[in-house]
């Protein structure tokens, strides 16, 4: 890499990690095989091993994983900023997450000691292997019944009494409180006011840079998702997608594959085309790794556990598309909350993980652990993030590595406050501006009667938009993500849904009749509405 | 039936004037027995207009003893009175001397009657040209188990000597299945040849899912022998009652660990020719729980009838575990591929075509009848379907408001296709969501002008499209369009 973009220390980090991971004894197990190999010459080693190493793909494989690394640790700037910088720059962001952590910590804990249960705790020898036995069919009776099997036990409890922590209602209050408190001086009118209700001053991109970034989607682009519709006859732009695809596919190489994606993917290749851009590959390491996450599942049970549990039976048990894949959703969401892996990505995150103590030892820092393992507590709606990737993978334990990818690399932001672009914060305020900059008489309307389009919005962004469209229009829209590695696209669609249903929130009076308008998202084509909201005007 | 120019007084002139049928510009007349989704329907088409009185009322009460009728003019007058009119357009001597076949249902034009009703009238019933009933008179040579097993090895018997083996093997699509009692003891020997497989037990005639009992050895099956053939246990029973019993698909396959299967509408307008339209809707139905071939007694992990499931305890009727045709469809392609689902989907239009094939011959054909099947399908693990049953009746109450829906389209379009109002020129080969799959030979899909299908390659393209897109009533707008300008040409 003789890219000087990257400083020397970034490098460093490149190669530590290189060689800790298992594609350092992979590789120099290859370029033995090839040493070993007799036509190779003495005076040619060199070159002799890398040409192997290209032949046989190890190359490539190389490859994927430097840009595997490249795309999850954002560039440090020299002088090293400190951690906390890499976090958050802006003080007041930070602070602000932090109390927002505080908030959610003291609402779990009280949970704990009004229903007398414990954080964790381990689980007696017949519930263990009374788990292991139901490992596939966990949505049947769920922990409650379970725990049933002993009466005596003093911490019984119904799930009925476990409510989500909060709900995305309750994170956009937070986001609306947010001021800056340099912008003290703004009772003075027209120094510095937004129309939004988010009034954090951020820097977003305007429609002109989004149509730059996004210009493969344009419409005089074919895409996926509205070219390869079934009554358009194929030979006119999937043959040759499906042709295309194939040939990306052979060549295994991330890059390749996410410019391919931007597009959108075919229906049958997507699983594989998401994989290469994830650079997943599932192996022996991963299958261990998947079953110990599994026992530790079996051997302890959580809080969160519960507050899993309740989030899928109020979420995907309840929904027609995915009510199938509750087994699989308990499969994924128990094991992530044990995955310490998880616990990396907070070294970018402007959260922090919760920290719990062991009994006893209340606040002595050498006893405190992270609760839950990974780090994450889950809300209202959490189950979301893997159910349309239900539709995907067949292998359980692949849905789960893509998961937690999307998860470190993606929606991680759209639950916590940060300055980042693709932040929820960022999100919002970019929905707001894109949405009064082209639709004013619109925004205005809405706001005069009291209802500011982020308020119905905002749930939307926090999930991604999963439930809230058709499953097929989900996973369009989450290629165009992993493709253009930003979430800005939730903004856009978002704005153009309020576009598209415009006439009839016109002529609403108040918050309830314009939230009716747009409580049905399932008949909406994702594509085209990104297309017309981008490029139309 | 000897009654092509016989036409009601009233619409005599009318009659002569329309070449296709003879309702021309009155409203039309229906009569429907059922009070779910069907009802609705037809009182929400314009110009339909429901014959006054109970619909549920069968008039001819008198037809339970034949001997008595056949004194003729009391029977007669029992009728007139409650038809208020009579018409006799049958002369004395035309082929049957029954004179309840005077009183000539002709106060309907459209009659969505119940199988009983069918099976009771149909032999003394008098139509008009342009009357509708729905149901062949045998539709149960299909619909009853045994029946229908007995049909299809008949006809794939007789592809196999005509046309060789390997033909035969097109009819690989439903298990091994015999008659009980009739075939009890070729059972017992395929059972011996064959230990520890599971088998299906199903009485022949009962809908819905009752009576379905699993089985892996011949004890239970003895015991069940005992508590059912009891010759005095019940004394109204005469013979004991017919059950099948079927090879059980082990290896369904499975979305998110459940068992499903797939309900696929079909319409039969005319067996001779066999004319058949298959609906792009229908739905996939989940078992309830997790399916697993331990629990043999849990009925309801095996069976998937929606009847059943509604008893399982944590039954939620909302939900109605259904998945839309289409939503099958998108996921079954996203895991297998565009052109495995396409094989698969394929496999149902054989089972289909041969099933209705199988029946050509015996089924009574009349140009008044029609018929809707459901045809409830089951795909194993390698995606290949098998046929479980075919319901004449199927459900037509909605379980949801996308199930309405459905439902409300598949009616009537199914309307549409019967085409009473004579809106269409007759060569349509989609109408809303039916596509014509069958008339007298396979449909391609490109070969017509209704189909917008650039040139060439689509020409082998079967006119089936299962589980796509399906946009009806744009689709319908069109049609209606293109039929009236032409029409006017």
């Amino acid at each position: 890499m003789g890219d000087s973009n990257y400083s020397k220390a970034y490098i460093q980090a490149l190669i530590d990690e290189l060689k800790t991971s298992k594609i350092y004894t992979d590789l120099q197990c290859a370029a033995q095989v090839d040493l070993a190999k007799p036509t190779l010459r003495l005076s040619e080693l060199k070159k002799g091993v890398l040409n192997g190493l290209v032949n046989s793909g190890w190359d490539r494989k190389l490859r994927n994983a430097i840009y595997r690394f490249l795309q999850t640790n954002p560039k440090l700037q020299a002088p090293t900023p400190p951690p906390e910088h890499l976090k958050e720059p802006l003080v007041y962001l930070r602070k602000a997450q932090q109390s927002w952590e505080k908030r959610i910590l003291k609402s779990l804990n009280s949970m704990c000691t009004e229903l007398n249960i414990p954080l964790a705790r381990k689980r007696p020898e017949k519930d263990q292997k009374e788990w292991a036995q139901k490992w596939t069919e966990l949505g049947i009776d769920g922990p409650v019944r379970i725990e049933k099997t002993e009466p005596k036990d003093a911490s019984e409890k119904d799930l009925s009494q476990i409510r989500p922590v909060y709900a995305p209602k309750d994170f956009l209050e937070v986001i609306i409180g947010l001021q800056n408190p340099n912008y003290h001086g703004s009772d003075t009118p027209g120094f510095y006011h937004l129309w939004g209700i988010v009034q954090v001053p951020l820097k977003v991109k305007d429609i002109d840079e989004l149509r730059l970034q996004y210009s493969d989607m344009s419409i005089n682009q074919c895409q996926s998702g509205i070219d390869d519709a079934q009554d358009i006859p194929s030979e006119l732009f999937e043959q040759e997608r499906v042709k295309l695809g194939k040939k990306v596919i052979s060549a295994n190489h991330g890059p390749l594959a996410q410019e391919f994606s931007k597009k959108g993917c075919p229906t049958s290749m997507r699983a594989t085309l998401w994989c290469q851009i994830l650079a997943i590959e599932v192996d022996e390491i991963d299958i261990l790794y998947y079953e110990q996450l599994k026992t530790n599942v079996l051997q302890h049970e959580l809080l969160v556990d519960s507050l899993l549990y309740k989030d899928v039976k109020l979420t995907a048990t309840n929904d027609d598309q995915y009510f199938v894949f509750e087994d699989f959703l308990y499969q994924v969401l128990l094991p992530f909350s044990r995955d310490t892996h998880v616990l990396k990505h907070f070294d970018y995150n402007s959260a922090s993980p919760p920290k719990s103590y062991i009994r006893g030892r209340l606040g002595m820092e050498e006893f405190a652990v992270n609760y839950p393992p990974n780090g994450v507590i889950p809300f209202h709606g959490f189950a979301m993030y893997v159910a349309p990737m239900c539709f995907l993978f067949k292998e359980t334990i692949t849905l789960y590595y893509v998961f937690r990818e999307m998860y470190i690399r993606y929606f991680f932001r759209l639950h916590s406050i940060s300055s980042h672009p693709q932040g929820i914060v960022g999100l919002s305020l970019l929905f707001e501006s894109l949405l009064q900059t082209h639709e004013p008489d619109l925004f205005f309307h809405l706001k005069s009667v009291g209802c500011h389009p982020l308020k119905v919005a905002f749930k939307w962004l926090v999930r991604a938009f999963s439930g809230y469209l058709s499953s097929d229009q989900v996973l369009l829209l989450w290629d165009r993500i992993l493709a253009y590695n930003s979430m800005e696209i939730l903004a856009v669609l978002a704005v153009a849904i309020f576009s598209f249903r415009k006439t009839n929130l016109m002529k609403v009076q108040s918050y309830n009749a314009a939230e009716a308008v747009l409580a049905d998202l399932t008949t909406l084509q994702v594509i085209p509405l990104i297309q017309l909201s981008l490029f139309s005007k | 039936m000897s009654k092509g120019t016989k036409v009601p007084g009233y619409m005599q002139g009318k009659g002569s004037r329309n070449p296709r049928g003879i309702i021309g510009d009155r409203e039309i007349r229906y009569k429907c027995s059922l009070q779910n989704t069907i009802l609705d329907v037809l009182r929400g088409r314009p110009g339909w207009q429901e014959v006054p009185g109970q619909n549920n009322i069968q008039p001819n009460v008198n037809q339970a003893n034949p001997k008595q009728a056949g004194s003729g003019s009391t029977t007669q007058g029992t009728t007139s009175g409650y038809k208020g009119s009579v018409r006799n357009p049958q002369g004395p001597g035309t082929q049957s001397a029954v004179p309840t076949r005077l009183q000539g249902d002709g106060d309907w034009d459209f009659y969505w009657c119940d199988r009983e009703w069918l099976a009771q009238n149909y032999d003394t019933m008098f139509l008009y040209e342009h009357q509708k009933i729905l149901h062949f008179r045998n539709h149960y040579e299909l619909t009853r188990k045994n029946l229908m097993v007995k049909n299809l090895k008949r006809l794939k018997k007789q592809t196999e000597r005509e046309l060789g083996k390997a033909e035969g093997q097109s009819f690989e699509f439903f298990p091994t299945t015999y008659e009980l009692p009739s075939e009890y003891h070729i059972f017992v020997e395929e059972f011996k040849k064959n230990p520890g497989i599971i088998w299906i037990m199903k009485p022949a005639a009962r809908a819905q899912g009752r009576g379905i009992f699993l089985f892996r050895r011949l004890k239970d099956i003895t015991d069940w022998k005992k508590g059912e053939y009891q010759p005095l246990s019940d004394p109204n029973r005469e013979v004991p009652e017919t059950y099948v019993v079927q090879r059980y698909i082990e290896n369904p396959y499975l979305i998110g660990g459940r068992k499903f299967d797939v309900r696929v509408y079909v319409l039969v307008v005319s067996y001779n020719p066999l004319k058949v339209w298959l609906y792009r809707s229908g739905f996939a139905r989940f078992s309830n729980t997790r399916f697993s071939l331990d629990s043999i007694e849990d009925t309801y992990v095996h069976l998937t009838n929606v009847a059943i499931q509604k008893n399982a305890p944590d039954y939620d009727p909302d939900k109605g575990c259904k998945w839309s045709t289409q939503q099958l469809r998108k996921y079954l392609s996203a895991k297998h591929g565009v052109e495995a689902v396409k094989k698969a989907f394929k496999g149902i239009d054989n089972i289909i075509i041969k099933s209705l094939q199988s029946v050509q011959k015996i089924i009574i054909n009349d140009k008044h009848c029609f018929e809707m099947y459901g045809y409830d399908v089951l795909f194993d693990s390698d995606l290949k379907p098998w046929l479980i049953e075919i319901n004449a009746s199927p459900s037509l109450t909605a379980s949801g408001k996308e199930d309405y829906d459905l439902k409300f389209g598949l009616l009537n379009d199914l309307l549409n296709v019967l085409d009473l109002e004579n809106r269409l020129t007759g060569k349509e080969k989609r109408v809303g969501g039916w596509d014509l799959l069958w008339e007298d030979g396979p449909i391609l899909a490109d070969d017509g002008n209704m189909e917008c299908a650039p040139n060439g390659t689509t020409a082998s393209i079967p006119n089936s499209f299962l589980g796509c897109h399906n946009e009806r009533k744009r689709q319908l707008r069109e049609l209606y369009t293109a039929a009236q300008s032409i029409k006017k040409s």
